[in-house]
């Protein structure tokens, strides 16, 4: 009850931090000298007919390079974050399995046998650290779990027999990917391609097809992604846009500068300089990264 | 439909009480899950208030096309700047959430709950 209270005033003094700032704010009448620098500047410099995507890719590029960076960092610690549970997992799987075969090997009255070979194993390897009461215990635990592992090999057994046969996705569910899938990853491609001529660009475009990863994930739960492989698409995908970049500091004005490609004519498909070639490759990166991130959220 | 407010100052109010509902929730809820949602809804409250402080009266989106010449950009775009920061923020709100759900699963794993209240090592 007192930490409601609490809350209550700290939100009501938030909300009057906001209400204030409701209050004396004034809807501009006309652009900031920045933004008007930016909106006149853009279509004559660039060629790109939508300024909010001259700004991320050519006069906030470094910005949208750091942020790559950051959607990078993000794949890169969620797996790390979430790997070192399957490597447990998978190793006690695989001791328990290896308890499970040697028991299977050494059938009847010798499974007793078989027991304290392993028990000894682990005791060794735990005498070299510890003292002799730690070793007893360590022995004991060991004895009771290889005894264990013979069970709960069945229980994993059995347990796999209830993943393997994994409800099948609805006729309507598999229909309506079949459908729908094409139509999103097409939709992604043309927003990410389209982003210098009207609404888009890298990241939404970006964020549509790992919708469609995702959906595909949603319906077919069995099936795999070949995170390696998107993995070297992506980080080909950011060397390319550095290259690029490097490219304009050679070529043109400065780093991410897109003018090194002819401007060709306004409102085209092909223009704008390098922009497209910046926004597919962040459309790319960005989409196989959200895709690696919602892969690694799997159990 | 008019109200009396202009568009601008109905999008900083929805956008404020949101941060508001966000704060609220990630205060008083005990479950990771519902904390790391509070957060979510919070952002996009922030988000929409910064959206709404490009807003120019009258303007339109900043794509020159027929509807907008190129010499009437720079008096009928809203302002630019902060809807290309908004991506920005968006990517960034979406990687916190992220690593956070990450870290509520490993919590999960140490301790097999998802209640703060479990988690007592980091209190003073």
């Amino acid at each position: 009850m007192m930490r409601h209270v609490l809350v209550a005033i700290v939100v009501v003094l938030f909300g009057l931090i906001f209400a204030r700032m409701v209050g004396g704010y004034v809807e501009l009448e006309a652009l900031r000298p920045l933004a008007e620098q930016y909106v006149t500047r853009a279509p004559v410099e660039l060629g790109t007919p939508n300024i909010i995507t001259g700004i991320l890719i050519t006069y906030r590029g470094f910005d949208t390079l750091g942020e790559v960076a950051v959607l990078f960092m993000v794949a890169a610690s969620v797996g790390l974050l979430l790997k070192k549970d399957d490597a447990k997992a998978s190793s006690s799987k695989a001791s328990s399995s290896k308890a499970s075969g040697a028991t299977a090997n050494v059938s009847g009255p010798k499974t007793s046998a078989a027991k304290p070979v392993l028990a000894k194993t682990e005791a060794a390897r735990a005498a070299a650290a510890r003292t002799a009461a730690a070793k007893a215990n360590a022995s004991a635990r060991a004895a009771t779990a290889s005894a264990v592992a013979v069970k709960s090999a069945k229980v994993a057994e059995a347990a796999e027999d209830d993943e393997a046969p994994r409800r099948e996705p609805s006729e309507i569910v598999r229909t309506g990917t079949e459908v729908l899938l094409p139509l999103i990853f097409t939709f992604g491609a043309y927003v990410i391609v389209n982003g210098h001529l009207s609404a888009g660009g890298g990241f939404q475009g970006g964020a549509i097809v790992a919708s469609g990863v995702m959906l595909m994930l949603l319906a077919r739960p069995g099936s795999t992604l070949n995170v390696a492989l998107l993995s070297i698409i992506e980080s080909f995908a950011g060397v390319f846009y550095v290259g690029l970049g490097i490219l304009g500091l050679i070529l043109a004005g400065g780093f991410l500068d897109p003018r090194f490609l002819p401007k060709g004519e306004f409102g085209a498909f092909i223009s704008a300089g390098a922009i497209p070639l910046i926004s597919a490759l962040l459309g790319i990166k960005v989409g196989a990264e959200l895709s690696v991130i919602i892969d690694r959220f799997r159990s | 439909m008019t109200t009396g407010l202009p568009i601008s100052t109905i999008l900083l109010i929805t956008g404020f009480l949101l941060a508001l509902i966000g704060i609220w929730g990630m205060l008083t809820h005990r479950n990771i899950l519902r904390i790391i949602i509070g957060f979510a809804v919070m952002d996009t409250g922030l988000h929409l208030v910064m959206v709404a402080t490009g807003y120019i009266t009258l303007g339109t989106a900043p794509i020159i096309d027929k509807a907008l010449s190129k010499a009437e950009a720079a008096s009928r775009a809203i302002d630019p700047i902060p809807s290309a920061l908004v991506v920005t923020a968006i990517v960034i709100g979406l990687s916190v959430t992220a690593v956070m759900l990450a870290y509520a699963i490993r919590l999960y794993a140490a301790k097999k709950t998802l209640s703060i209240d479990a988690f007592t090592e980091s209190k003073w």
